[in-house]
């Protein structure tokens, strides 16, 4: 009595009854796919938040405006930042303590920072001032700008926007105040069309400027599109657009990954410096730092994983259960078989070896029916995710379903093997 | 492990008791009994004399509260489960009242399973089902189900399915209890050729026709043998061949 042979009769014995077989098989699939689905959501997640985050750009920090506790508000829509993540603060100034006066961001503050001597781990410093929703307008085509940036050349490299086609602006410009602007992929598409869209110009409320370059798409970020964005010089938007107001954000470059953490503490002496702050006050400003915002997203991001998983394996469980039922109720109907078998010659290894082949084989087709409809699941984009497999989670799921159909099955593999020859020909 | 000259089945004072305290039922009070080589043994009986639990413990479906049973000269309670599952499937072959063969399964299928768990080749097993099927003159049903034979033809296929190992015992339980005269006719002439054919033959039945087919006729009565006639010398044709095959 072979392998073979056992698994023939399981084959025979589960396409017996195929409508059951085949429910059954559903419970694993469904658990299985929900096992691999899930955790590629998860990695999914994970993956296109920790590429958000460096969108911000390498080594940076952003300083922003503290908009917790009195003091100034956020004028000058400062509230969107570059990369279109809105997380909480990775980093908060100081403590809750009384606050004498809210200073707000000036390009003072970012000039200071720029020096050298105090901060020599800043390689450069970009302020931006931000206006949302710009109507910009090209020969009656006309589009909504969603963020339209005001800053300086090096926030191209700071935030990680390198120009795809033309040109960058440059200090002289900045200087000048000149109209002239770098515009996103989708800004480009929407006006231009297939027309080329170096050197013409286009109105933005009312304001005319000249596009130099075009940005580098960046790709869709899922909740929102970061190519929908126009960069001009920080000047020619405060003239133009939102006049000299606070800054939104500065933006700063550090010198090297290893010096984000120097320049983050340099640039905190330096504003609590300028605006007063002392060990009592809370600060009026908050500092991002790129490094610590993803260890903190990977983090939760890691947590909701596991949770999914976890819902998911449950479902497997109880796919397993289903397995031990209908094997029960397979085991009580064929015991007369059973009998006959045992009658005729059936050594107590061949039946149990033909119900544990049975079970596992349905948690098996299950499971790699599972693996299938994962992977195929895994080709759309759910809630604005795009799964990511994880090769571990497919072994994992697999291995555990066949294990499954070996444990549920073996109790009633068991039972059956266990019958008495001359009771199971006795049963009707 | 045997000599040629023991007996296919010796039992030895053999007792049943089914249950407990006033429940306790004695199916089999002291049942001794040897069957040579050959023989074509009828036993008969009421119901409730015993003998589907002689034949049950025959077949090693059933242990003996008390006595001895030995199959080819082997005591069968000395055996384990595995050996006993061997026994069964190289010793004896079973034909059922209710036919008993699998759902589900061709007959060439259901005839090559008990060599299946013989463990013989997958070639030599269909050459062997083959020739049994033919035996039994079911030759042109191979590749049907169960249910799409009639009584007699699955009965038939049933007696393919005991004989396919060449058992040295074939035990038939009523054999014709659920079938017509005409395939109650085909069974018994089956029977007959095995017997001719010097195959060892152990048939429970009720019925006077089928018991004068045997060469041996014995009568159970409240779980004693009260007679023991022979009606035909044990290396002779069984009584009946002449007149069922002309």
């Amino acid at each position: 009595m072979g392998a073979l042979e056992v698994l023939r009769f399981a084959v025979r014995g589960l396409t017996a009854n195929k409508m059951r077989s085949a429910l059954t098989t559903l419970g694993i699939l469904i658990g299985v796919a929900a096992v691999i689905l899930l955790v590629a959501v998860g990695e999914g997640t994970s993956r296109s938040i920790t590429q958000n985050i460096q969108r911000l750009g390498a080594n940076t920090l952003t300083v922003m405006q503290s908009f917790s506790g009195g003091g100034g508000g956020g004028r000058g829509g400062g509230g969107v930042f570059a990369g279109g993540v809105v997380a909480g603060p990775a980093q908060q100034q100081g403590g809750t303590g009384p606050r004498t006066q809210a200073k707000e961001l000036t390009i003072e503050d970012a000039r200071a920072m720029a020096d050298a001597s105090a901060a020599p781990s800043v390689k450069s410093v970009s302020p931006v001032v931000s206006a949302s929703s710009q109507a910009a307008t090209y020969q009656g085509a006309s589009h909504s700008i969603a963020q339209l940036v005001g800053t300086y050349p090096t926030y191209f490299e700071a935030s990680n926007k390198p120009v795809a086609k033309g040109s960058y602006f440059y200090n002289d410009d900045v200087t000048a105040a000149r109209k002239i602007i770098v515009i996103g992929q989708t800004v480009a598409d929407d006006l231009f069309g297939s027309v080329d869209p170096i050197g013409r110009q286009i109105t933005i409320t009312g304001v005319p400027f000249t596009v130099v370059g075009v940005l580098k798409p960046s790709g869709s970020s899922g909740f929102q599109d970061a190519d929908d964005i126009a960069v001009a010089p920080l000047a020619a938007v405060q003239q133009s657009l939102t006049g000299y107001g606070p800054l939104g954000q500065i933006i700063v470059q550090a010198k090297s990954a290893t010096a984000v953490d120097a320049a983050q503490s340099e640039i905190t002496q330096i504003l609590d410096q300028r605006h007063g702050i002392t060990a009592t006050a809370t600060a009026d400003y908050r500092i991002l730092n790129q490094a610590q915002l993803q260890e903190t997203v990977s983090a939760t991001i890691g947590t909701f994983t596991v949770l999914l998983g976890a819902v998911a394996a449950i479902s497997l469980l109880v796919g397993g259960i289903g397995i031990t039922n209908i094997m029960l109720v397979t085991v009580t109907e064929r015991t007369r078989e059973i009998g006959i078998r045992k009658a005729i010659g059936a050594p107590r290894g061949a039946i149990l070896g033909q119900f544990l082949a049975e079970a596992t084989m349905l948690s098996l087709i299950g499971g790699l029916l599972g693996v299938t409809i994962g992977f195929i699941g895994s080709r759309f984009t759910i809630a604005g995710v795009q799964p990511v497999i994880v090769p571990t989670s497919i072994a994992l799921a697999l291995g555990v379903s066949v294990a499954i159909g070996l444990f549920f099955g073996s109790y009633p593999a068991n039972r059956a093997a266990k019958l008495r020859p001359i009771e199971a020909l006795r049963h009707e | 492990m045997t000599a040629p000259e023991a007996p296919v089945l010796e039992v030895r004072e053999v007792s049943k008791i089914y249950g407990t305290g006033d429940a306790r039922v004695h199916a089999l009070r002291g049942v001794s009994l040897t069957v040579e080589r050959g023989d074509y043994v009828a036993i008969m009986g009421a119901s409730g004399s015993g003998k589907s639990t002689l034949m049950n413990i025959l077949g090693c479906l059933d242990v003996p509260t008390t006595g001895t049973y030995l199959v080819d000269g082997t005591d069968v309670g000395a055996l384990g489960d595995r050996q006993l599952a061997v026994l069964r499937n190289r010793k004896i072959g079973f034909v059922f009242q209710s036919f008993n063969l699998i759902p589900r399964m061709s007959a060439l299928a259901n005839v090559e399973l008990p060599l299946a768990y013989g463990g013989v080749g997958v070639g030599a097993r269909r050459r062997r089902a083959l020739a049994a099927l033919d035996q039994v003159g079911l030759g042109d049903r191979l590749h049907h189900d169960p249910n799409e034979l009639s009584g007699g033809q699955q009965q038939r296929v049933a007696v393919a399915r005991a004989l396919v190992t060449a058992p040295s015992l074939l035990l038939a339980d009523e054999p014709t209890g659920n079938l017509d005269t005409t395939s109650t006719g085909d069974v018994l002439r089956i029977l007959d050729r095995l017997s001719s054919a010097g195959r060892t033959i152990v048939l429970i039945t009720h019925e006077n026709d089928v018991a004068a087919h045997a060469k041996r006729v014995i009568r159970l009565v409240d779980g004693r043998i009260t007679e023991d006639h022979r009606q035909a010398p044990v290396d002779g044709p069984p009584p009946r061949l002449a007149a069922v095959a002309p």
